[in-house]
């Protein structure tokens, strides 16, 4: 169990770092969930893994679950799911008013305003 | 237990949630709140910093939960320190987005402001590594909202490569707190710093990795060489009040790398010994380096501010990295300074392009400046300031800094380090005053002998509105607080270096919050009605752990 876990979150990480270097808003946010995907099972793992283990205490039973992970991992996920959805409404505005939707900034120089507008024409 | 301690918290994220819900189409009423608010906020975290510096610790259990269990807020010369210096640069920042009417270009100014200044409180007051991680997103999402504020192209686009920034940042401070979690089976910062000092040096590789996770994660927020890339283009594009606030938020991430630095892994526990010296510092200077380089190529002037920034928390890493009480103490004294002088650089760079019209911030000789004495003085002083030359805050805090590095191994480089890249930001400086307020004079000029005085003169008029009184006072206001920090350079260094002392004088603080007494788990075993459930709680409790 332990090694399809920890596989499991290596080669979530490593697919979300792939996605995210690809510099387009859409992989990158699905790169972004993918991160975010692993750090929660990894949050969850961190209290050890234990099956058929309740985490609440119980009569009649001595093993049992750490609670204080899946707490964590609660708020984890609630508060990457917010930012997820912030993202992606912050990646939109920036697609529609920049006409693209690349993540890294054009080149700013001095007497050129209207760098969208280069980038724009670079990247198309 | 003082309840006190939470307000700082709670006032700012109850006007908030009250200014979105009741004066969402009241600007005037929106502002009035936010300005009584952070008064107020002002008021309350002098009363804290006075209340703590008598070197008393404060711990307010939320829920009255005891300590390893429950959250804890604390408040001590470190924390209280950093609240009232998040109030003071607050109040000015707000009276200027007020007076230049940043806050009604689009919706929510005033509650995302309350929510960031909440979000920052919290993060300076709470005793719990997650929810430090909780309060770090809270800091976050109104950050987000506020970048983006008033909308436009550049904006959102330097806004989704600071929310996406962020948020792996974010994933990775999780990943550090899982691992910290794995080793330790606590994230209370006193306990933590009991179990960490209890594991033995032959079993510390976990720990090790979970030490420099943090480090990463704190170096992103403070935005430390290999990872600043995030910082110039979101300080650059955000609205100028924004920014200004913004210069608080790279403090945080210095203020938990001295937080958990010197109370869960200090500098002589072995089983992290070489973060500092051998990776800290050199990425300090560095980003001192590259910040001050950058100050002298940027093309333009709030670039050259927000790379003045990145200078200024290299500086401040130099001072935290040599991590003696005395490193500590000037890196405290540093980051006072470097919080004003970033937030009025920014302030000034607003004001600057409201007066120039279509040039806006290239840095190229354009039309004049109007309000010109008065804001190009006012920029003079804070270029002083951030420059390090005398007579303002930044030479003295450069002189602590550089006293501290002398017993360093590598107190060589870093003088060196340190001189040099002076230097080279006095030359970035001067170059942009001369273009932006002098070549300015000479175009107005020739283009007045070229052409008709008057029309040109209509020009300057048109294109140059005077910086409006409030601007001008909440510029005067921060360039005031610089000042203080200069002259009563006495009494703060005194106090930053009890600061210090305090911090590393680490027994204290843990014995204070794991001592306070409040409601402990216990299993009673009423619902189920056995008779010995008690002592069975009590053993199942253990095998939980």
């Amino acid at each position: 169990m332990e090694l399809l876990v920890a596989s499991a979150i290596g080669v979530m990480t490593a697919a979300g770092i792939y996605l995210v270097l690809r510099l387009r808003t859409f992989p990158v946010i699905i790169g972004i969930s993918l991160l975010t995907y692993a750090v929660n099972v990894f949050l969850f793992s961190a209290g050890r893994l234990t099956t058929n283990a309740p985490a609440v205490l119980r009569d009649g039973v001595d093993r049992y679950a750490d609670p204080l992970p899946q707490a964590l991992v609660l708020t984890a996920i609630v508060i990457s799911f917010g930012m997820t959805a912030v993202v992606v409404v912050v990646a939109l505005g920036s697609w529609l008013s920049c006409d693209d939707d690349l993540v890294d900034a054009p080149d700013v120089r001095p007497g050129q305003p209207d760098a969208t507008a280069t980038a724009r024409g670079e990247s198309s | 237990m003082s309840h006190w301690t939470v307000v700082p918290v709670l006032l700012p994220g109850m006007l908030a949630a009250i200014i979105v819900l009741a004066a969402r189409h009241q600007p005037s009423l929106a502002r009035i709140l936010s300005v009584a608010g952070t008064i107020g906020l002002l008021a309350l975290t002098i009363a804290l910093f006075w209340r703590a510096s008598d070197g008393s610790i404060d711990v307010y259990l939320l829920g009255d939960w005891a300590a390893p269990f429950g959250i804890v807020l604390v408040t001590d010369r470190l924390s209280t320190l950093m609240t009232l210096l998040t109030a003071a640069l607050a109040l000015p920042v707000l009276l200027y987005a007020i007076g230049s009417g940043w806050d009604l270009r689009g919706k929510h100014f005033h509650a995302l402001f309350q929510f960031q200044v909440m979000g920052i409180m919290g993060a300076f007051l709470t005793g719990d590594v997650f929810n430090l991680f909780v309060f770090f997103e809270i800091l976050l999402i109104a950050s987000y909202g506020l970048m983006i504020h008033a909308g436009g192209g550049p904006r959102l686009r330097a806004g989704t490569q600071y929310v996406l920034y962020n948020l792996l940042g974010s994933t990775l401070f999780l990943f550090a707190l899982g691992t910290l979690y794995a080793e330790t089976g606590t994230l209370n910062m006193a306990d933590l710093a009991q179990r960490v000092a209890a594991i033995d040096a032959g079993s510390s590789a976990g720990i090790r990795v979970a030490a420099v996770l943090l480090l990463l994660v704190f170096a992103v927020k403070a935005a430390v060489l290999p990872l600043h890339f995030w910082l110039p283009a979101s300080y650059s594009e955000a609205p100028a009040p924004v920014a200004a606030l913004f210069a608080i938020m790279t403090k945080v991430g210095a203020y938990c790398i001295i937080r958990i630095y010197t109370l869960i892994f200090p500098p002589d526990l072995a089983v992290t010994q070489g973060l500092f010296d051998t990776w800290l510092l050199p990425a300090a200077l560095l980003s001192l380096a590259v910040g001050m380089i950058g100050v002298l190529g940027a093309g333009r002037i709030d670039r050259l501010v927000a790379f003045a920034a990145i200078g200024s928390m290299g500086m401040l890493m130099t001072a935290l990295a040599i991590f003696t009480p005395q490193g500590i103490a000037a890196a405290l004294y540093y980051a006072m300074h470097s919080t004003l002088a970033t937030a009025v650089l920014f302030l000034l760079v607003d004001a600057v392009q409201v007066g120039r019209g279509r040039a806006g911030t290239d840095l190229q000789a354009g039309s004049p400046v109007s309000g010109g004495p008065l804001t190009a003085g006012m920029f003079f002083l804070a270029a002083i300031a951030m420059c390090g030359l005398p007579p303002l805050s930044g030479f003295i805090g450069k002189l602590l800094v550089l006293d501290a590095a002398r017993g360093s191994d590598l107190a060589v480089i870093s003088w060196a380090v340190i001189l040099l890249t002076s230097l080279v930001a006095i030359v970035g400086f001067a170059r942009a005053g001369s273009q932006v307020f002098w070549k300015s004079h000479q175009i107005a000029a020739k283009q007045a002998d070229a052409f008709e005085t008057e029309a040109d003169e209509a020009n300057i008029s048109d294109g140059a509105p005077n910086p409006g009184p409030l601007m001008a006072v909440s510029i005067g206001m921060l360039l005031a607080m610089i000042v203080a920090l200069t002259i009563f350079a006495g009494p703060v260094t005194t106090t930053v270096e009890r600061t210090a002392a305090q911090l590393f004088d680490g027994e204290d603080y843990i014995a204070t919050i794991l001592g306070t007494e409040g409601k402990v788990i216990e299993y009673h075993g009423d619902d189920y009605g056995d008779a010995d459930a008690a002592t069975g709680g009590a053993d199942q409790e253990e095998a939980a752990e």
